[in-house]
């Protein structure tokens, strides 16, 4: 069964590969990147349902054993990331399929889509720290080309901004790796959690942590490292803003939430407080830049970085309950975050501007568009009983036990702050009547389009209303985070 | 699960009624009706069950990982409120399809209403904190769309945003108040938690929970300095105002103190918050009543100030304070209701709400004009009227409550006294004189009628007879608030005491009043102007324009587009954050026997030294990447010198290709311009510095940790007979680790891509 945890790479691989020798038919472009996310779907399902009970699949790449070799692990936690980028996966492409013109698709953009995703699936499977690194070099990469593909001057100047401050999260990251594998002389991370817990608990450490919690910082744009973010996502296509929307910055709190619930537990009292402070003040900034402006796609993109301290706010909570708040709000966000930019999409298309101003009257023109924005607003403010609500729940409860009133205060105060600019967006662009500059015909959605919010808006009630087994799937996946004994004794073998 | 049934009937329809064809046909609105109207028959059934104790329930293990339970529990309280709640939704259903027959979006307001009723059932019902809150939080929700509902009007949608962000605000604070309550109760099951008596009440975090619980239901039931958002809901259509803002939702925060008066009440916090703001709230809303002119106003004014006094009465909190609360809450529900629905008939009969500009309805709309009379007594508080029992008692109440009784009794009398010159001023001008209205005023259709008759019907009927209600209504409810049997004997008429005294003397208050109205606006006019900065309702829109303010001066300040200021405070973050850590907790060792610095180590040192230097110096291009490869070729020559050959000759290829290829694409790039002032370049170097140095000590530190060989041994051993490559390096490369080599393939392969793209596909047309 060890095998099965290569199975989603291997079938991102395969797609992305048949698509590349496709270039000049995008029709047959897409089907095959449909066809792959689907098979990915599956896989990841395959793999969440051998991992549901508890159990960390490990596969050994070239069969040499841990820690000499690159070990690829399964536990709860990767399965449930892996899924999720998979759902998201397919439903941006199933957005493109409605959107991207034939110029992109004929320069690759679906060979890049499948390739960010394979890079995505394997930071999440990976249990080796410099793997780690090269798949957020190809994650990365992709994104960047991605980003740039068949832009004018504007997206050019976001993606560089993206680009040039993620390379320096690469070079404080492989920094960290190398002073790290000088201390320890291993890059395994089950190994390095051994490793690093015999060593002494000094500044050495501690300060090779703060490299990691940097360069993981930035790349999941927590306060004052985000700014690449609302540089450069308003910028791109909407499909495209949508899967970095749901998927990149959490991938950077899927490592920093590895490493330091892993491998950099001896200092917690230190570590885990710096991050609880960057976490309040990421929320503050986060939403304070939401609720400044009025262009839907800058609105949402500020959102992301507020919401990204909530999560980082459960590792810094450090107890079971508010690792499994984090885990949930970020699949909660991941679906929710990516629809609404699915949306401001349409509204783009319907209205013919992601302004404010420019907006209006879609919730007579278009009430189901309404209805299906409605719901991944809401639940992004927290309204229960959708999804967004019981995330933020478990991370109040959390913080309330932890007696760490000063961020629970932050966290309810910026969730009425969420609500104001939701609420804003809700009443200016659909029920102020329309201001009368909207295009005369406007591009008409279609089924590419209303088929992904649909289905994402469906699982977001789902994970509101039926929110027991995936809340239940998140506790499981938070005690495994906070017993590395069991990672390590699958990874390395049962100690002798 | 029958319960749940007629509690949860509300959402059903909710979501049929946009696609329901019913409501293009006037038997529209009484078929949709009849949901309510059964739930209401429901729940009359339990009426005999819950007065002899007996309690109704159901409930799901929803979240278990939360313990959260979705669960209903039907007490005297929950009875009573459901009651309002279904009955008063039949008869709004009823009037609403018929107010705003022909109307567009009809199904979309009928979804919302039922929606709401589903809501405040629930709420009312809940048996847990949680379930509690995530109706509390509904309601808020479908008043926000209820009040936007005409969302050509621009004051519509202000007002339905600011009730939301008030109440949401609200409900926030009551979610942390239940965490808390959770914590300290270790449940969320109210019934546990009222049982568990004294508690909370004496926990270490009785106070913040107090506030947090208290923040909820004042700005749920608008009281001050919270009541501000009430009036400006009146934006919604009439018999919304009538059905959630007066009748039902605003007492959702009066709802929530009465349910968690047995585990929070009775302390001097409790006393003196709830008595202080139920006073000022009463007094408050009944002055601004006598000075509006608009019928709806007058009444939301009235209706802040009914909400006071309940806050007041439960403040209060003796057995008799908690059953005048049970009686008034009734009282209010069936007048006020009938003021609203009267109201609405009005403005749909004669097209204005203005006092002003309408007289002589007696004659004109003889129905709507009894049923009008009828609220007019009940809030002016005299006569056969259930709310003149209510009243009694409060003075009552107001009379033995011990602490600043006298305050209240003040209070208590002012506002009787107001409300009574707002009720006698209001039925003054519309009814008696010649017919006066913009359109030929005629009497509305009977589902209109219906409503207000009923209700009015009631307030009569209750008063005359309290028996209907005082021990099969009133009892167990004020049992539920009191947390011990409570003994309810109504009567209108006590005799001669001391209440009735006072209310006498609050009729002498209200002929002053009106005697005084012309020369006492201007005054109160005065005062309300000059205080106008300081009006909560101000201070909303202050604040708001403050935030707006202050995000957008934050927002500037960090993502002011400047990629070098990013870059720098990026990398000032990573060393603020790791030296902080060396300085903190220390242990960052550096060896000082490094042996003999051997010649060439000095050159290379030099080498490299000098390539950075120059690169940074450098004004062209060209110079600054030859620079930056003679820094390569400088590494590569250590890692040649230090036992690594393959890995230099790597590197000297890699420093070629880039060098060449620098040439090649930067040949025809302009001169690098030296923008910076010479402080910015002071401020950078000193950074770069900085992480040059942090990076060297680090790395001079990891020296002396102890490094562990087991892999490179392992490699060393396995690469031969294992893997069968002489080369280790090679080995490690596609074997060992050959899943990096994998990745790293594909970015190469992406780069290229990217490449041909970027020089191929160039728009200035993005979308």
């Amino acid at each position: 069964m060890s095998g099965l945890v290569a199975l989603p790479l291997v079938v991102m691989l395969a797609s992305s590969v048949a698509a590349l020798a496709f270039l000049r038919y995008p029709k047959i472009q897409e089907a095959i990147a449909l066809t792959g996310m689907v098979a990915l779907v599956g896989a990841a399902g395959w793999l969440l349902a051998e991992t549901w009970d508890g159990e960390i699949l490990v596969l050994q790449a070239g069969n040499w054993p841990a820690p000499f070799g690159i070990t690829l692990v399964a536990d709860l936690f990767a399965s449930i990331m892996v899924m999720l980028a998979a759902i998201v996966g397919l439903a941006a492409t199933m957005y493109s399929v409605g959107t991207i013109d034939a110029d992109r698709e004929r320069y690759g953009y679906y060979p890049l889509m499948n390739i960010l995703v394979l890079g995505v699936c394997g930071a999440f499977l990976t249990g080796d720290l410099f793997n780690l690194y090269v798949w957020f070099e190809v994650l990365l990469v992709a994104s960047f080309v991605i980003m740039a593909l068949g832009g004018g001057r504007p997206q050019m100047e976001g993606a560089l901004k993206y680009v040039a401050l993620n390379l320096v999260s690469s070079v404080l990251f492989l920094s960290g790796v190398g002073l790290l594998y000088a201390a320890t002389g291993t890059l395994n991370m089950a190994d390095l959690s051994q490793r690093v817990a015999e060593a002494e608990a000094d500044g050495y450490m501690t300060a090779v942590a703060m490299l990691f919690l940097t360069a993981f910082g930035i790349k999941a744009a927590m306060f004052p490292l985000f700014f690449w973010l609302p540089a450069s996502y308003h910028t791109a296509p909407a499909p495209v803003a949508a899967l970095f929307a749901g998927l990149l910055t959490k991938v950077g709190v899927y490592a920093l939430i590895r490493v330091f619930t892993l491998i950099f537990t001896t200092d917690v009292g230190y570590t885990h407080t710096i991050i609880l402070w960057l976490s309040v003040a990421t929320m503050v900034t986060g939403v304070l830049g939401a609720v400044s402006h009025n262009d839907v796609k800058r609105i949402l993109s500020f959102h992301i970085i507020s919401q990204i301290g909530y999560m980082t706010l459960g590792l810094a909570l450090f107890t079971p309950l508010a690792l499994a708040g984090s885990i949930f709000y970020i699949g909660h966000h991941i679906i929710v975050k990516t629809n609404l930019f699915f949306i401001a999409g349409v509204i783009r298309r319907l209205g013919g501007s992601y302004e404010l101003v420019h907006l209006g009257g879609l919730a007579r023109s278009r009430p189901a568009l309404a209805a299906l924005f409605f719901i991944p607003a809401f639940s992004l403010s927290g309204i229960p009983p959708l999804s967004g609500f019981f995330a933020k729940f478990a991370l109040v409860r959390a913080a309330a036990e932890e007696g760490e009133f000063v961020a629970l205060a932050f966290v309810l105060g910026v969730g009425l702050l969420t609500l104001l600019s939701m609420t804003k967006i809700f009443v200016e662009a659909f029920l102020k009547p329309a201001s009368g500059e909207a295009p005369a015909a406007p591009a008409s959605p279609g089924f590419w389009h209303y088929a992904p919010i649909g289905g994402l808006a469906a699982l977001t009630l789902v994970l509101g209303f039926a929110a027991e087994p995936f809340l239940s799937a998140a506790t499981e996946a938070a005690d495994q985070l906070m017993e590395p004994e069991r990672y390590i004794a699958a990874v390395l073998g049962e100690p002798q | 699960m029958t319960l749940a049934v007629f509690a949860l009937c509300g959402f059903a329809m909710a979501l049929a009624a946009p696609f329901l064809p019913i409501w293009r046909f006037r038997p529209g609105g009484w078929l949709a009706a009849g949901v309510p109207a059964a739930s209401f028959v429901y729940f009359l059934t339990l009426v005999p069950r819950i007065g002899d104790d007996e309690v109704v329930t159901a409930s799901w293990n929803w979240i278990p990982t939360l313990d959260v339970a979705f669960a209903l529990r039907v007490d005297g309280l929950a009875l009573l409120m459901a009651l309002l709640v279904s009955g008063m939704g039949a008869l709004v259903v009823l009037y609403s399809g018929a107010y705003l027959q022909g109307k567009p979006g009809l199904g979309r307001f009928m979804a919302y209403l039922f929606g709401f009723m589903g809501s405040m059932l629930g709420l009312v019902l809940a048996a847990d904190l949680i379930t509690l809150f995530v109706f509390w939080e509904l309601t808020s929700i479908t008043s926000f769309l209820l009040i936007s509902f005409e969302t050509e009007k621009p004051e519509a949608r202000k007002a339905a945003t600011q009730a939301l962000l008030v109440t949401g605000g609200g409900g926030l604070a009551l979610l942390g108040g239940f965490a808390l309550i959770g914590i300290e109760a270790g449940t969320y099951d109210i019934a546990e938690i009222t049982a568990g008596g004294g508690g909370l009440a004496e926990s270490s975090r009785y106070l913040p929970i107090l506030v947090l619980v208290l923040a909820g239901a004042f700005t749920k039931s608008a009281q001050f300095p919270f009541h501000f958002w009430l009036p400006g809901a009146m934006a919604a259509p009439t018999p919304v105002s009538a059905y959630l803002h007066s009748a039902t939702m605003v007492k959702a925060g009066v709802y929530l103190l009465a349910r968690l008066h047995p585990a929070l009440g009775d302390t001097t916090e409790w006393t003196v918050a709830l008595t202080a703001f139920g006073s000022v709230t009463m007094v408050l809303g009944a002055f601004i009543a006598v000075h509006q002119t608009d019928l709806k106003l007058i009444l939301a004014y009235s209706t802040v100030a009914a909400l006071g006094l309940l806050v007041l009465l439960l403040g209060i909190g003796t057995d008799l304070a908690v059953k005048g609360a049970m009686v008034f809450l009734l009282a209010h529900a069936l007048y006020k209701g009938t003021l609203f629905l009267a109201a609405g008939s009005i403005d749909h009969g004669t097209g204005t709400r203005e006092l002003g500009k309408l007289g002589g309805l007696a004659r004109a709309m003889p129905i709507t004009a009894a049923a009008l009379a009828v609220g007019a007594v009940s809030l002016a508080g005299f006569g056969p009227v259930l709310a003149f029992i209510g009243k009694e008692a409060l003075i009552e109440a107001v009379l033995h409550f011990g602490q600043a009784g006298e305050a209240a009794v003040i209070g208590a009398v002012v506002t009787g006294g107001t409300l009574f010159a707002v009720a006698a001023g209001m039925l003054g001008r519309l009814l008696i004189g010649a017919v006066r209205a913009p359109h030929h005023p005629h009497e509305s259709p009977w589902e209109m009628l219906a409503g207000p008759v009923l209700l009015s019907v009631l307030s009569v009927v209750f008063a005359l007879a309290p028996a209907l209600i005082s021990g099969g209504l009133v009892a167990p409810a004020a049992a539920a608030v009191a947390g011990e049997q409570v003994k309810v004997k109504l009567a209108l008429w006590h005799g001669v005491n001391t209440a009735l005294l006072l209310s006498l003397l609050s009729l002498a208050i209200a002929a002053a009043v009106l005697w005084n109205a012309p020369r006492l606006r201007p005054v109160t006019a005065r005062i309300a102007d000059a205080a106008g900065p300081l009006r909560p309702g101000e201070l909303y829109y202050t604040s708001l324009l403050n935030l707006n303010r202050v995000a957008r001066q934050q927002t500037r300040l960090l993502q002011h587009g400047y990629l070098r200021l990013y870059l720098a405070i990026t990398l000032a973050t990573a060393v603020a954050l790791t030296v902080a850590a060396i300085a903190v907790r220390g242990g960052v060792e550096l060896d000082n026997s490094y042996g003999d610095i051997a010649f060439y180590e000095v050159i290379i040192a030099g080498v490299i030294i000098a390539g950075a230097g120059l690169a940074i110096r450098a004004s062209d291009r060209l110079t600054a990447v030859v620079a930056l490869g003679a820094v390569g070729f400088g590494v590569a020559l250590v890692y040649a010198f230090f036992g690594a050959p393959d890995l230099a000759l790597t590197q000297f290829l890699v420093e070629t290709l880039t060098v060449l290829l620098f040439v090649l694409v930067f040949y025809r790039l302009p001169r690098l311009a030296n923008v910076s002032p010479v402080p910015t370049r002071v401020r950078d170097a000193a950074l770069s510095l900085a992480a040059g140095a942090l990076m060297t000590v680090l790395v001079l530190a990891s020296i002396t940790q102890t490094s562990d060989h087991t892999l490179t041994a392992y490699f060393a051993e396995t690469s031969k007979p294992v893997a069968f490559g002489r080369n280790v390096v090679n080995v490690i490369l596609v074997d060992f680790r050959s899943l990096d080599t994998l990745g790293e393939i594909i970015v190469l392969a992406v780069a290229a891509l990217g490449v041909v793209a970027m020089l191929k596909l160039r728009r200035e047309d993005s979308p």
